[in-house]
């Protein structure tokens, strides 16, 4: 009994003991790691790489905090102790200075940017023109068109996320992090009085080691290669999941061409991205553009069910990609257009519910960022357009979205002078069949857009702004005046759309878009997603994916992002209808007689909580809303080279991490060293005329002779 | 801070380790094989010391930086106590032995002095309190940063390494001295063995400021180190003989076989 008790009581104080113990280690007196911290990290398409690499045991440089693009002289040739790890502030985060660092890259170890919270006055990463190679305009189709030859779209862009740099680039945010590294920097990296600074030195190291190289065929060859029962990849094909819903719903299982079906789309995009994969949220750059159309969505809801029109009305949002170790969305409509190449190629094939042939058109939303009294503008291909038919069906077009303005207090305007069409999914369409479009856009001719596709694309360029004195709450329900002018475009969207789709007239003026459903939609999308109304329109088992900041576009095991997911359940709340089945008749409905999974995907979602409870209403949303895979089709053909669709894939890597501490100069290491040698070498001189002589020098002992040595 | 502290402080720390081991126990098993058991007494005293530290730690008012601070005093004073305690139980365990080897083997002499046993199992415990010191340091002194950063000594590597030293060369010493006072049954040198210990180990309280705790430390070693050659037998006769290389005459002298 006692030998019993005493073994448990051993038991569990090794438990307890194990539980309790905590490390005062030496390491955290040497390294101080950086947490929020994002890096670039590496893509590759059929032909190059661009993005940033480190070397596998990390890049290690001397801090030196750049103050202007005179002082770049000194990481570049006059300092004593390269390489060097540049700190920029976003000012100085410009094309020629990363040009220069990037020619000298034996010397600079790395790059750091401070991302403020302010934004500068302009900055854009993108190319000039976007997607112009995977556009419909090249030397066979309107080769004036061509490469931005008559409008350059993004004039402000520097190109930068479409460079190679052999050293690693993190960004860093104005936080005690980065006023650490810069204390250090003062302390111990100044140069006083044009003298060199004294050892030890601050210095940073970056981990971003890619394990992707050259192209897209290589890696995709080199993720074949079967050398263990774990294969490693190094690389994943960029890929998400178009969202799409129709008025009418349509059978799953039935693709290819509908006889007598004609279609009209109205599409937008739902990506964005930046250089370092941010928090960027595309507010204008997306987030205009597709919150519209779900509002336009929204206000269809009724009039179609009480005069539903001739045509169906499908609304596709295109979406940007997440690949599944991304951290941060890219933007698959940017890269070449994955989503939306993937779509037509599925309707080229017959592997979606519709063909290309029972398109009628299209209307697409583009940047909407309008502010009250400034006009949209109607771009369309002029290309497509020397065709008569085509010619008449988007003059039609274009009249009905005219009139739908009608008590509004903006215009819809077409470019006075003939040019392309600006980079859209629309390209793609037309790529395949020459299709009436229409593109709205708030810019004539380059985009008004000062911030494209960078991580200061965010709330604050929209101009929305609350009172300062509201609650979360307050603030989610409170109608600003940026929700007030795209309530307005989607009410002119929804009604044109539903002329288009030749609805009964009398009813056009009845569509209205609701201004709180649109506040709430931005609110969600750009200050925080975990706010009531998202969490009471999503299922209960994605919860978890509601963050109290802008959705952060993250992959993980779930191969949807966060807004895919956003926008597939806002869709079908949006344009669907709450039912009466219980959870799990929601979860087989096929049971039931009237209702198909078929036709329709049902949703389990969480509901709201009514007042004087805490359990949460839950119901069954039933919405013709569904997910298609937008992957290249060049992974499905295997062609990894090819030049028509998108090659884009993303390198994958172990860690990523950032920590900064002290270097002692080189001869102190090597001084060190010596002393240690020497420390050897003599003991070993010492010990071994020790041993030899220790005969005689122990030899006056005290005990029996018969001891031996 | 590189590979090259990383080597130069392991052989600062461990070279008249290595050389001792290489040269004098090397090639005698039984030798190797007290060592080992000798390293082992020393980690069950670490063991035992470091349980109730730890327990009394978790104890204690975490908050209380001088309750901490005391509490570390008392934890260190315990682990030489224990130490020597250990020392001397292996030292018993040892004579028992002796006489047991002693009627087994078919010789008439002993393999082993007590005499090597005492320097074996000082050196033994000597390794074992060496690792202990600075295996950690040593991994960490690997990496490419240098410790400074939130203000501590650059020399900490270094100074690490040169108290390791002493500190193994201390216990091979001590070990000596404290056996050859147990067979004298000289109990006072047994008490000025155990308050050396304590000592060296105060004087590590000393850090930051490494001056002022290495430089007595190694006075120490010094001094602790010619008490254990005139206790290993050696006097200063034998010193001037061999430093003068005229050993070899005084040992025809004396007819010693070899």
């Amino acid at each position: 009994m006692g030998l019993e008790s005493s073994k448990w009581a051993i038991i569990f104080l090794v438990c307890w003991l194990y539980k309790n113990v905590s490390c005062n280690s030496v390491e955290q007196k040497i390294y101080v790691e950086l947490n929020n911290t994002v890096p670039c990290v590496r893509l590759l398409n059929a032909t190059h790489q661009i993005g940033c690499q480190s070397s596998i045991s990390g890049d290690t440089g001397v801090i030196h905090v750049l103050e202007s693009e005179a002082d770049l002289e000194w990481p570049l040739s006059k300092g004593p102790n390269p390489p060097y790890m540049v700190l920029l502030e976003s000012s100085l985060f410009t094309r020629s200075i990363m040009m220069k660092m990037k020619n000298e890259s034996n010397r600079v170890a790395g790059v750091a940017v401070v991302v403020p919270n302010t934004s500068p006055p302009e900055f854009s990463p993108h190319t000039t023109c976007p997607n112009e190679n995977t556009g419909v305009y090249s030397d066979n189709y309107g080769p004036n068109l061509a490469h931005c030859n008559t409008t350059v779209w993004n004039p402000l862009g520097n190109g930068l996320s479409y460079e190679e740099f052999d050293f690693p680039v993190f960004s860093l945010k104005e936080d005690n992090e980065t006023e650490f590294i810069k204390q250090c920097y003062l302390d111990h990296n100044r140069a006083v009085n044009g003298s060199a600074p004294q050892y030890p030195l601050c210095a940073m190291q970056l981990f971003s080691h890619m394990h992707a190289v050259t192209n897209t065929p290589t890696c995709m060859r080199r993720n074949d290669i079967n050398f263990s029962i774990n294969p490693e990849m190094v690389c994943d094909p960029l890929g998400d999941y178009n969202v799409w819903g129709s008025i009418r719903p349509y059978n799953d299982t039935v693709l290819g061409h509908k006889e007598n079906e004609s279609v009209v789309i109205a599409a937008a995009r739902l990506d964005s991205r930046a250089f370092f994969w941010e928090v960027s949220t595309g507010a204008e750059g997306s987030i205009s553009g597709f919150v519209t159309l779900l509002a336009a969505a929204q206000a269809l809801r009724e009039v179609t069910h009480k005069a539903p029109p001739t045509r169906n009305i499908l609304f596709a949002f295109f979406q940007g990609v997440s690949s599944f170790c991304l951290p941060k969305q890219v933007s698959l409509e940017t890269f070449d257009y994955i989503g939306s190449s993937r779509m037509v190629y599925d309707m080229e094939n017959g592997k979606f519910v519709i063909d290309l042939d029972n398109v009628h058109s299209i209307l697409e939303i583009g940047q909407v960022a309008v502010h009250s009294g400034t006009n949209l503008f109607l771009h369309s291909d002029p290309v497509s357009r020397s065709n008569d038919t085509v010619n008449d069906e988007v003059e039609n077009f274009v009249k009905n979205l005219q009139s739908s303005t009608a008590g509004l207090s903006f215009l819809l305007v077409e470019p006075n002078v003939s040019q392309p069409l600006p980079p859209s999914s629309l390209q793609r369409f037309l790529r395949a069949q020459p299709i009436p479009g229409i593109v709205l856009a708030d810019h004539e001719s380059a985009f008004n857009n000062r911030y494209y596709e960078s991580f200061y694309d965010n709330a604050a360029n929209l101009n929305l702004t609350y009172p300062s004195d509201l609650s979360p709450e307050e603030q989610l329900e409170f109608v600003t005046e940026t929700a007030k002018s795209l309530t307005d475009v989607a009410t002119v969207v929804a009604r044109a759309l539903y002329k288009q789709a030749g609805g009964d007239d009398s009813q056009v003026n009845t569509i209205k878009a609701d201004p709180k459903i649109v506040t709430q939609m931005l609110y969600g999308f750009l200050v925080s997603s975990n706010n009531s109304w998202f969490q009471a329109v999503m299922a209960p088992e994605l919860k978890n994916i509601l963050k109290p900041s802008p959705p952060e576009y993250y992959v993980g095991v779930v191969m949807s992002s966060t807004p895919t997911r956003l926008v597939q359940y806002l869709l079908a709340n949006l344009t669907g209808a709450a039912t009466n089945l219980t959870q799990s008749q929601c979860q087989k409905p096929d049971e039931l007689p009237n209702e198909s999974r078929q036709m329709y995907s049902y949703l389990w979602v969480q509901g709201i909580v009514p007042p004087n409870s805490t359990q949460r209403d839950s119901f069954c949303v039933r919405a013709s809303v569904r997910l298609t895979k937008a992957v290249s089709p060049a992974f499905e053909l295997g062609e990894y080279a090819s030049k028509d669709y998108s090659t884009w894939t993303e390198s994958r890597w172990k860690f990523i991490k950032a920590r900064i501490f002290l270097v002692a100069s080189r001869d102190l290491e090597m001084l060190t060293l010596g002393v240690g040698v020497a420390v050897l070498f003599t003991s070993l001189l010492v010990t071994y005329f020790i041993s030899t002589k220790a005969d005689v020098l122990f030899s006056s002992t005290r005990e029996p002779a018969s001891a031996a040595y | 801070m590189t590979a090259s502290v990383f080597f130069g402080c392991t052989f600062i720390a461990f070279g008249p380790a290595i050389a001792l081991f290489l040269f004098t126990i090397a090639r005698d098993p039984l030798r190797v094989i007290f060592l080992i058991a000798g390293a082992f007494f020393w980690l069950c005293s670490l063991l035992l010391s470091s349980l109730v530290w730890f327990i009394t730690v978790q104890i204690s008012n975490k908050e209380s930086s001088s309750q901490q601070k005391g509490l570390l005093i008392f934890g260190v004073v315990l682990s030489v106590m224990l130490q020597e305690t250990f020392r001397f139980g292996y030292y018993k365990l040892l004579k028992k032995a002796n006489e047991g080897l002693l009627m087994l083997s078919a010789e008439e002499t002993m393999p082993i002095s007590i005499r090597q046993l005492a320097y074996v199992s000082g050196l033994g415990f000597g390794f074992m309190s060496g690792a202990f010191s600075m295996i950690n340091i040593l991994a960490d002194s690997v990496g490419p940063g240098t410790i400074g950063i939130h203000g501590d000594s650059q020399h900490f590597f270094l100074s690490s390494a040169f108290m390791t030293m002493a500190i193994v060369l201390l216990h091979m010493f001590w070990g000596v001295v404290f056996f050859d006072s147990c067979e004298k049954q000289h109990w006072w040198s047994l008490a000025v063995v155990v308050i050396s210990h304590l000592l060296v180990s105060c004087l590590t309280f000393q850090n930051p400021q490494y001056v002022g705790s290495l430089v007595p430390t190694y006075i120490i070693v010094f001094l602790v180190g010619l008490w254990a050659f005139f206790c290993a037998g050696g006097s200063l006769r034998n010193l001037k003989l061999c430093l003068t290389c005229k050993d070899k005459d005084f040992l025809l002298a004396n007819h010693r076989p070899r």
